[in-house]
């Protein structure tokens, strides 16, 4: 360890204050502190400080990821082998998926990071650790086959226009990994919805039947899969969106760490069953609609909605900030997910939008929740004003 | 009379470190000092230069833009040296102390039956209207004001701070006297904070005592102005130190500013881990000797609102507590992966040290990080007693919005109350300076 750490200060040296490659500081900068955590002390303040840090609570965030990741990796391989042949081994789905989907998070963090390193030198503040955590999301929310160009050109909008314009981490008022799945969803419309896209080189295969559930009730056809096939995922799909109980496995490492509101979380559930169960309700005037009449629970585990309410509702740049707050937001989430499905056969899954509207009504929720402060204390005021006369 | 509080959110530390109760008399220091940026915004006016000699309870110098406000010499000798520093701002009037002290007479005098404007006078001429604060903005009380209420806060939450109860056990008369001369002060209540458990202090009179109870920060004073009478626009509050109050006490009973202080030292790196007696302003050295500089800091005052001090520097003139705790200027291989180095405490679950709320941690002053955008949400509320939105009035204040912070709070809030903020933050935000910032512009701003 402490030859590692002086050949790193040797490293950096060139890079210090006042020397050749001052500029670039923050590039290097990144690289060490993702190895070490430094050596700095506090100036100011307080004089002793919490052991946790940003860098720690993003890399929280993607262990949360893994357990969807792989069953997003071997899923992939696994829709794509079982529609050729009969038996599939577990490596080999592995395998094949893994071809698939680690190039697309390749593409993701080169893009985005370059970006992010780029912006650190120009700006001249340390590289914030959020891209750890979009870089992984992007891949994560895209159809399998979609190309690398595709998935960078994508990040590349989201970066520049979802969080650099805005001024960078922690001002953003859309989630970036969000972002890209919508700038890619209206610009290659062809390449992320429809019935050929959610299995590898399904359109190419006759015989494949790779729709998602969402797209075979909006169509109106049969869904041959039961409540415990959506549950765990073996249904095709995004790539890491599918599997309900990986995403709960996460969802259960953010709850426990805190650094996912349990708050957004319950109350986005809560919002989707509450809407589903309504339209279960009224869905006896209305036999043909097939989503209208498709089971409130069974509404809970398909589609993107635990991917969306669990990883990016929970990205607490763009949600509400208060804890009432959060309960509103979380709640209309799961609502409007719902709805969106319901309503409108052009857009299969509704959570991505929903999520999107509810980031843009944010800041609107917590004004009003922090209005009743406001009032409080002016009450307050007025009351003493009111004993003085 | 009395009030229970009870405090549900904040956070208790526990460090290594704590001194033992044990009250011993410190060595006389050679040289006692007064620190005007002590005294925030005041700007001095010294009455007596350099080479002069000087008495204890002599107002040495007074605010330039209030005469009424006058700081007072804890001991007798020669001033020996004005510190200035950038700007010649006075930092450091150092006096060389006699071998005894010789006070200033000012007469004895019994609070209770004598005038209220009388009172008031003896407090401030003989400069101990400096221990008189005042709430909001955190400043030397303006003696032309009628506060509200006043505050005095005998439980002291911080990590390892001094305990004030074991401080006033053999000063509970001068204590009483204090209050009854501070009574005289407001038309409203005297409020007197105790530990709800075990205190000895509930049988003082002219109070309202306050049974305060919870974690850190429950002995601050803010938390037990906003559970009784929350400062509005225009409010003033004032608020004493515990030990100060037994100072104002012996000015009525002897008619001398006896300006004891009684300092605790802790800190794993500190030697001598006990209670001093000493006088106000002493130098530092004289309580923990010489410290290695570049492996410990000295702090005066608590580890979460002291300032830092070098070897023979003076103790801050309103803090009871001197910590010495080891830099933290070494790295840590991988340090950010979650549930590692669980043996640095933790409010955040990302690490195990909340699995032992009871042990007793190791602690230096790495900023374990660096620091970031503000991404995380709900930490701050987690350790904000007060009902105000901490992370809200932290961006009213970088961005100087004076209306939105006066909507959200910021007459209720000095920096102290945002030190857990600040400790727990996870994007190393400065929360206490940002407070102070916003609190100067609106002292600029409002006044």
């Amino acid at each position: 360890m402490k030859w590692i750490r002086q050949r790193l200060d040797k490293i950096k040296e060139p890079f210090s204050k006042g020397k050749k490659y001052e500029k670039f500081a923050p590039a290097i900068n990144a690289l060490d502190t993702f190895l070490f955590v430094p050596n700095h002390t506090t100036q100011k303040g307080a004089h002793v400080r919490d052991a946790v840090d940003l860098k720690r609570v993003m890399i929280t965030v993607v262990i949360a990821l893994i357990p969807a990741l792989i069953f997003g990796i071997w899923n992939a391989g696994y829709q794509y082998l079982s529609q050729i042949q009969e038996q599939v081994g577990f490596w080999e789905a592995m395998g094949e998926g893994a071809i698939k989907v680690l190039p697309m998070v390749a593409v993701s963090y080169a893009v985005g990071l370059g970006i992010e390193f780029a912006f650190a030198v120009f700006r001249g503040h340390e590289v914030n650790e959020g891209y750890l955590v979009t870089g992984l999301l992007i891949p994560m929310v895209m159809p399998v086959d979609i190309p690398l160009w595709m998935v960078a050109v994508s990040v590349v909008f989201a970066v520049l226009i979802g969080k650099e314009a805005f001024g960078g981490t922690g001002m953003n008022i859309l989630n970036p990994a969000l972002t890209a799945r919508a700038f890619a969803f209206f610009a290659y419309p062809t390449y992320m919805s429809g019935n050929g896209v959610w299995v590898s080189e399904a359109s190419e295969l006759d015989a494949v039947s790779g729709e998602t559930i969402l797209g075979k009730l909006a169509a109106g056809t049969d869904v041959p899969y039961n409540t415990m096939d959506m549950f765990s995922g073996l249904i095709p799909g995004s790539i890491a969106e599918t599997s309900t109980i990986c995403i709960l496995a996460g969802a259960l490492l953010l709850v426990l760490t805190k650094v996912g509101s349990w708050r957004i979380i319950v109350s986005g559930f809560l919002g989707a069953a509450c809407m589903a169960f309504i339209f279960n309700l009224l869905g006896g005037s209305y036999p043909n609609n097939d989503l209208m009449n498709f089971p409130w629970y069974n509404h809970l585990v398909i589609g993107g909605l635990a991917f969306g309410i669990v990883f990016m509702a929970t990205d607490p740049v763009s949600a509400a900030q208060t804890y009432k707050g959060k309960w509103i937001y979380g709640f209309l989430i799961g609502l409007f997910a719902v709805m969106i499905r319901i309503f409108n056969p052009a857009y299969p899954e509704g959570i991505m939008l929903a999520i999107l509207l509810m980031n843009v009504f944010a800041p609107t929720i917590d004004h009003y929740v922090i209005q009743g402060n406001i009032k409080k204390r002016k009450k307050r005021v007025k009351a003493q004003v009111k004993t003085a006369v | 009379m009395s009030k229970d509080i009870k405090v549900k959110k904040g956070l208790n530390l526990r460090f290594k470190g704590e001194a033992e109760q044990k009250l011993v008399e410190a060595p006389r220091s050679k040289t006692f000092a007064i620190k005007p940026p002590d005294f925030h915004a005041v700007v001095p006016k010294l009455v007596l230069k350099e080479g002069a000699k000087v008495q204890a309870g002599e107002v040495i110098f007074f605010s330039k833009y209030n005469e009424a406000v006058k700081f007072s010499s804890p001991v007798s000798g020669t001033i020996v040296e004005v510190v200035r520093g950038a700007k010649r701002r006075v930092l450091e009037i150092v006096i060389e102390a006699d071998a005894v002290n010789s006070y200033k007479e000012y007469g004895t005098m019994s609070a209770e039956s004598s005038d209220a404007e009388a009172v008031k006078t003896r407090i401030f001429e003989s400069g101990c209207g400096a221990f008189i604060k005042q709430r909001p903005y955190d400043i030397v009380a303006n003696p032309e004001d009628a506060p509200k209420a006043i505050y005095i806060s005998a439980y002291n939450t911080a990590p390892l701070a001094a305990d004030p109860e074991f401080i006033l056990q053999d000063q509970k008369a001068e204590f009483q006297e204090g209050i009854k001369a501070l009574k005289k002060l407001t038309a409203g209540k005297v409020y007197l904070a105790v530990n709800k458990k075990s205190s000895n202090l509930k049988d003082i009179q002219d109070v309202e005592i306050l049974n305060v109870s919870g974690p850190h920060p429950a002995g601050n004073v803010g938390v037990h102005v906003h559970e009784t009478e929350p400062i509005n626009g225009g409010d003033r509050v004032w608020t004493v130190g515990p030990e100060d109050v037994a100072i104002i006490g012996r000015l009525f009973l002897t008619g001398k500013f006896d300006a004891k202080r009684t300092i605790a030292v802790v800190g794993a790196d500190a030697k001598d881990k006990k209670y001093f007696r000493t006088l106000l302003g002493t130098n530092v050295s004289a309580l923990v000797g010489e410290v290695n500089e570049s492996a410990s800091r000295i702090i005066s005052g608590d580890m979460l609102t002291g300032l830092r001090l070098t070897n023979n520097q003076f103790v801050g003139f309103y803090d009871n507590t001197v910590t010495v705790i080891p830099e933290g200027n070494n790295y840590r291989m991988f340090g950010w992966l979650p549930f590692t180095y669980n043996n640095i405490h933790s409010m955040s679950k990302t690490s195990l040290s909340w699995m032992f709320p009871n042990k007793k941690y190791d602690v230096n002053t790495n900023l374990n990080g660096e620091e970031r955008a503000l991404v995380v949400t709900g930490e701050m509320e987690e350790v904000m007693p007060l009902d105000v939105y901490p992370m809200q009035l932290l961006k009213a204040c970088m961005t100087g919005d004076v209306e939105k912070m006066e909507n959200l709070g910021i007459y209720e809030v000095i920096p102290e109350d945002f030190a857990l903020v600040d400790y727990v933050n996870t994007s190393k935000i400065e929360a206490q300076e940002i407070i102070r910032l916003g609190l100067d512009l609106m002292i600029t701003e409002v006044g």
